[in-house]
């Protein structure tokens, strides 16, 4: 037996002695952390998303300390978690915007002319690389869902061969704006009542060709709208939320109906 | 005083620790981006290879092979390496913060380092008494100052990739590798050197390998 229990004690032996000299090295070494960092740390989501710019909730925080980093930038804590990061710095939160992603095409395979059906690695991407995806049109969406991929926060989901967002899991990291190849997610306010689910600049006859629920560019919302709401530029139609005041005569009067309530 | 300098060079040199062994290539591709985070690693590279053979060659010459339990060197050394990185990553906290953040994810990627291990291993197959306690420092401190030269001159070698056009293909990592192959084998030209310096019945130690 003492061919087992020898190069048991001694293994032991040796770990409690570098135990118990690593806890006097790290008393004796030991680095004040700023507390602050700490608090913040703690009130910070922690999903580690970056959508504030930083690697992680760590970063960030000590950004915040170290460097005065603005108290605001965490979308995913929203107002609640800039409040308590204020309450610990001792500083007025600047006004947050509440921003959410849109996905700003409605062009499911219904309505929208394709050209190939692609079935090749499913990825946005690759399919991007391949022709531009399966749509005739430029502007839209592919519908495999690295944008689904990219969620962390189980917002997003493909309906009907477009992503959707689903306002009230969307926490505004805004991960998915970077995933998308076409570029089609946008950002509004999460307050916003209407938005223009279409990114196609195209002559109104040509997105008509790819699309039935593209923006032509009629100009029939800005003619309707009572306050001067929706502009639109480039054969785009856009809705300014600080002057909508949420009538939803544009959505009566659009006839491709590509002005949506959200 | 004549072998020490033998095996320091050799271990520099001719048996250089990255480039000749092939070990040690994680920290060696991860931080060699920029020559001063280089230097860094190397250095504390080299401070944890002496204060590790330091504590690991008494502890199996002393304690493990007169046992016969050999076989433990390798756990006890990995205990022992993992504590010394520790303390070396407080110390570097305390001391030298700025460093500290500029080695970031790889110094505690010393711990699993293989060249660290590797030279307390070797060090125990290449010596076998005490009274070479010394050697085996040297060997170290020669294998540490290696990996630093390795170091900083594949940081420069990098640096110049950094600014030349670059097939798209062979961008990042592939091209680097292809660099480190290169300098590796310029290494190989160094093969005499440590013959021609000391003369010929140097390479009668049994510690010098090829």
């Amino acid at each position: 037996m003492s061919d087992l229990f020898l190069p048991i004690i001694i293994v032991s032996v040796i770990a409690l002695l570098f135990a118990i000299f690593l806890v006097i090295a790290s008393k004796t070494l030991a680095v004040k952390v700023d507390e602050r960092v700490e608090k913040i740390r703690e009130a910070l989501p922690g999903a580690n998303c970056g959508g504030c710019g930083f690697a992680s909730c760590d970063n960030y925080a000590e950004a915040i300390v170290n460097d005065g980093a603005e108290v605001n930038k965490c979308r995913v804590g929203g107002k609640e978690c800039s409040d308590k990061i204020c309450a610990v710095m001792g500083v007025e939160a600047a006004a947050m915007e509440d921003l959410i992603a849109f996905v700003r095409c409605q062009g499911h395979p219904e309505t929208e002319e394709q050209r190939l059906n692609y079935k090749g690695v499913q990825s946005c991407k690759a399919a991007m690389s391949f022709y531009g995806g399966r749509l005739n049109c430029t502007y839209g969406c592919i519908g495999i869902g690295d944008c689904v991929s990219a969620c962390q926060f189980d917002a997003l989901k493909i309906e009907n061969g477009i992503a959707k967002v689903d306002k009230n899991k969307c926490t505004g990291c805004l991960a998915c704006v970077d995933a998308c190849p076409k570029k089609i997610i946008g950002t509004v306010h999460r307050d916003s009542k209407y938005v223009v689910a279409c990114r196609n600049h195209e002559q109104g006859k040509y997105t008509r060709m790819n699309c039935k629920v593209g923006c032509i560019g009629c100009k029939k919302c800005e003619n309707t709208c009572e306050f001067g709401a929706v502009k639109v530029d480039g054969f785009l139609a856009r809705i300014d939320k600080e002057k909508c005041v949420g009538c939803g005569k544009c959505i009566e009067a659009c006839p491709v109906k590509c002005i949506v309530k959200i | 005083m004549k072998e020490l300098l033998i095996i320091f060079f050799t271990a520099i040199i001719t048996q250089n620790v990255v480039l000749s062994r092939f070990m040690g290539i994680c920290p060696f591709l991860g931080v060699s981006n920029k020559t001063k985070s280089a230097v860094g690693m190397g250095f504390a590279v080299t401070a944890v290879l002496v204060l590790a053979t330091l504590v690991t060659y008494p502890i199996s010459n002393l304690i493990l092979i007169p046992n016969g339990l050999s076989f433990l060197n390798t756990i006890i050394f990995i205990l022992v390496i993992a504590s010394f990185v520790q303390m070396l990553e407080m110390f570097l906290r305390k001391f030298i913060p700025p460093l500290y953040s500029a080695l970031g994810i790889y110094l505690p990627l010393i711990t699993t380092n293989c060249a660290v291990l590797g030279i307390t291993l070797i060090n125990i197959e290449d010596f076998s008494t005490m009274a070479q306690l010394p050697h085996a420092l040297v060997n170290a401190l020669g294998a540490g100052i290696g990996f630093l030269m390795a170091m900083v001159i594949f940081s420069g070698v990098r640096t110049r990739l950094s600014s030349k056009k670059i097939p798209e293909s062979f961008k990042g990592l592939p091209i680097t590798l292809v660099a480190a192959a290169i300098v590796a084998i310029s290494f190989m030209g160094f093969s005499g050197v440590i013959d021609g310096i000391f003369g010929a019945e140097s390479s009668g130690f049994p510690f010098i390998v090829g």
